[in-house]
Formats: structure tokens, sequence, C-alpha cells
């Protein structure tokens, strides 16, 4: 007997509203936009956290080469009087120059195979690392004074325009989920009081037989849940294959640009759980919305 | 069981349809509510089942006074009275038997036993061959019956019905006044409102009779005579 059981059917004919069919179609969309910001948003905080953690605690110095200086010592002299200044200096750990070879292929990216052409005027490049504070003033003075045409670079204002960036990305993530949260709930609130509207002389005939509010509204919010998990999954999917593909794009392309995007087991899970919230969100407003209204009830 | 006190009551801004209503239901009792039609019977039912509150006057059920019950606590109140609406108010998507299944629901009984007595309760109607079936399928007297026994299924203290012999044969509106007469006897107070002379004199009972809006209470050796 199904009756009274698992396959009972709900008092209020919900499913039948056309107003059913749009929930999850909703859900979905908004799910899958949600999950696209929120995996963008994971991408762009790694990358920065990458960026950050590789450049903090360092310094860059740069060596340009001089062609037009007359009696400037050579390159590789220039380039070694640095490194003494460097090892000398307090708060240095190690500095490190790195080869033409190395540098080549760093500027690979933007200038392609020719970047290793040795006719190209390339600067040379020190990597320290730095394990205390550092007068970057008074290093930068004596680095001029010992190797002509040096510069250093703490990343200073490179790492405060990624942590802005890093943060508007944040920000800009947190707003789109929150719009499209918006828009669920008022999707949901729609659905519902047009659920009521319909039914009306049903929810009428179950208070007048002593059904609490609580006892329709809990009617509305399985209805919502189902529709929004169905829609929610479908979404997820949709999101999990784009993302998926961006990947395998991204990850195929060579002397990329672009960093390294992928994400984390963990970050897959939390995606995962974007149906879930779009559940409970809409389950949350079903259960306001139908309390709100039955309380015009006598 | 009920009190009404100079109790009135207007829709919206039109004129009182019941006026200076007052009469007493003991526990227990029954009384057939009897008036042409439009004289508020249907009115005086509502007031009864708490689904209006009065324009004026006092109404006391169960020994609260509804003036001062709140909202939280009418559905209580109201799954102790079962209705028998004129128009059966039944769920169309649903079987006979998750109808009248529905009180039950509402106050949490287990599903096997609220199974158990629905099916019990449809098969003393007579509608045992026809558990599953939903109330299009059904005759207006069969949907009557699915009615009655939804109305009675939670054994409640006080009973309401509309015309509940309107739509069936004599034999089976007898055997409905007997189920009301048994629930009557178990201790449940029944407030039934009919045109049919045959009924109230089979059962002599008590009248309370509306004409145009105002109540005679008339007691049973006048309803034999009437």
């Amino acid at each position: 007997m199904a009756l009274f059981f698992g396959g009972r059917p709900s008092d209020l004919p919900l499913a039948r509203d056309p107003s059913s069919r749009f929930l999850a179609w909703i859900t979905a969309l908004m799910v899958f936009l949600a999950a696209l910001a929120l995996a963008g948003a994971m991408v762009v905080s790694d990358m920065a956290r990458r960026w950050d953690s590789g450049l903090a605690g360092g310094l860059t110095v740069q060596i340009a080469p001089l062609p037009g200086a007359a009696g400037a010592p050579p390159l590789d002299e220039r380039v070694e009087a640095a490194l003494t200044v460097l090892r000398s200096a307090p708060g240095v750990k190690s500095a490190t120059a790195l080869t033409a070879s190395d540098t080549a292929r760093l500027l690979e990216p933007w200038l392609g195979p020719e970047a290793a052409d040795p006719l190209l005027p390339m600067p040379r490049l020190i990597d320290v690392a730095t394990d205390g504070p550092v007068d970057v003033a008074g290093l930068t003075l004596r680095l001029k004074s010992a190797a002509p045409g040096a510069t250093l670079d703490d990343h200073a204002v490179w790492l405060a325009d990624l942590r802005a960036f890093t943060g508007a990305v944040h920000l800009a993530a947190l707003g789109v989920v929150a719009l499209i949260g918006g828009a669920g709930v008022m999707s949901v609130v729609f659905s519902v009081r047009t659920g009521l509207a319909i039914h009306r002389n049903v929810v009428e005939l179950l208070h007048l037989m002593g059904a609490t509010d609580r006892y329709v509204s809990r009617q509305f919010e399985t209805h919502v849940a189902g529709l929004s998990l169905r829609g929610g999954l479908a979404g997820l999917a949709l999101a999990v294959a784009v993302l998926g593909g961006i990947l395998h794009v991204s990850s195929g392309l060579r002397a990329s640009l672009l960093p390294d995007l992928t994400l984390a087991p963990w970050q897959w899970a939390a995606l995962g759980l974007v149906p879930m919230a779009a559940v409970l969100l809409a389950m949350a407003t079903a259960r306001w919305t139908v309390l709100r209204t039955l309380g015009s009830l006598p | 069981m009920i009190r009404f006190e100079n109790v009135g009551l207007r829709y919206g801004t039109e004129s009182e349809v019941l006026r200076d209503i007052s009469f007493t239901l003991q526990p227990g009792s029954f009384h057939f509510m009897t008036g042409a039609s439009g004289a508020g019977k249907s009115s005086l039912l509502k007031l009864m089942y708490l689904a209006h509150r009065p324009s004026r006057g006092l109404i006391t059920l169960f020994g609260r006074d509804m003036a001062r019950v709140t909202r939280a606590e009418l559905p209580e109140m109201r799954r102790q009275i079962g209705v028998v609406f004129q128009d059966f108010a039944l769920l169309d998507h649903l079987s006979a038997l998750d109808n009248v299944g529905l009180p039950l629901r509402m106050g949490g009984t287990p599903d096997a036993d609220a199974v158990a007595h629905c099916t019990e309760i449809l098969r003393w109607v007579g509608l045992g061959n026809h558990l599953h079936a939903k109330p299009s399928t059904l005759s207006g007297g069969q949907q009557q019956r699915v009615a009655i026994a939804r109305s009675v299924i939670n054994r409640p203290r006080l009973l309401l019905a509309d015309e509940p012999t309107g739509n069936v044969d004599d034999g089976i509106g007898m055997r409905l006044l007997y189920l009301f007469e048994e629930l009557h006897k178990l201790g449940t107070t029944v407030v039934i409102a009919t045109h049919n002379e045959a009924l109230i004199r089979r059962f002599d009972h008590p009248r309370l009779h509306l004409d145009n809006g105002r109540l005679h209470v008339m007691p049973a050796r006048n309803a034999k005579w009437g």
C-alpha cells in the first residue's frame, strides 16, 4: 500500500503547478552560475596565493645592459659586484644570479623562442631570499654604486596590487553569488505565493481541519526542496563539465600566459555543496513565505 | 461544551446574517439545525468550527473563551472538531484513504495505525472496495460518505455536519445517522444541519432552528410535532 508511506502524495497538489517547472530550471541556471563564480574566485585566490608566497620574503635585482655607457664594467662583473653587496647585506639569506638561459626561459611566453637570441640586450636578474628586515633604500644606493644599472625591486607595489586585485575578485564573486541567491529567493517566493494562491481553498480546508502553519509550510518546503535539488544537481553537472573543459584546455596551452588553473579536491567538494546550499535557501525561503502569508488567515 | 451569548456575524459591511444568537450545547448532546436556505445555518456552523470570528458577542468552546484563544492555539482546538462540509471538500488528487487520513496525519498518528483506522471506517461506510479511488471516480453519495468518514476518524469532541444526507439514499442516510448516534453515545457532541424532516422525526433530538438570522431552540418533543 503506497498510501501514507514514502510515495504518499502531498496534501497540496503542488507538483501540477506550472510554477513548479520553471523553479527547477531557474535553480539549475543559478547553481551553474554560482559554481562558476566560486570556481573563478578559488582559482584566482590560489593563483594570488602562489604569487604572494613566491614573492613575499624575497627581492629581485635587475642589472640592465648599458650599451651606450662607455667605460662601464661588463655585465658579468657588475653581477658579481652586486652579489657581493647583497651577500653582505643584513637580512639577506641568499642571492642567486639567474643565468642568461634562465632569463630567456622566463621571457619566452612574451618574446617566444627569440628570447634566447644572444643579440638581444637582455638584463640579468638576481633572486634574493631574505630572512629578516632589509634596508631597501640603503641597499639600493649601495647596489647602484657597486653595479651601475642595477635596480632593486622589493615587489611591494606588485604585491599590493595583487592583493587588491584578489580582494576585488573575491568581492565580485561574493556579489555575483549574492545576486544569484537573491534572484533564487525571489523565484521561490514567487513560486510559493503562486502555489498558495492556486491552492488557497485546500490550504484553508487544511487549516479548518486543524493543520498548523508549519504543517502547511512543510509541504511547500518539501516541494521546493525536491525541485531545487533536481535543478541544482543539473546545474552543478553542467558547471563541472564546463570547468573541466576550461581546465583541460588551459593545461594544454603551450607557453601559456595563463597561470596554473587547477582546483584541489576540497575545492571540487566545496562546489558540490552549492546545490545543497540552494536547497537549504529554497526551503528556508518557502517556509518564511508560507508562514508570513498564512499569518493573515484567521 | 459550546455557549453562544448574543453573537452576531456580518460579512464586511453587509447587514448581520446572524443576530443575537444565544444557546448552550451540553457535552454529548445531539442537535439538528434547521432553517430555510439563507437562514444562516452555514454561517452558524462556520462560527462553531472556528472558520470565522463573530462580529460581536461571546463564544465559549470546550470551556475556552474564544476571544482569548490565540491563533497558535486554534489548530489544536480545530482538531477536536469534525466537520462534514456541504460540498464534501475532498481533495481530488488524494485517494479516499488519504482523504480520510488527513486529520490523523495532522495529529501525528503513525502511518500504520492511520491506514488501519481509515480502512476500517471506510469499510464501515460501505466503501471498502474504493479505498484507493479518487473522489472524481466516486458518486456524490460515495464522496459524501468519504467526507463523513474523514470527519469522524479523529473521534472528535464536536461533530458538525452540513446536510450530510443530502446526496445519499434513505438507507445510506439512515446508516450514517446511526453512525452519528454511535458517536453521540460515545460522548461526541453532534450538530447536524439538515432539511430532512423524516430523519429529524426518526431520531428525536432537539433543534436549533434559524429563521432570518435569529435562533430558536426547540426541544425534542417539538421536533416530533413539527
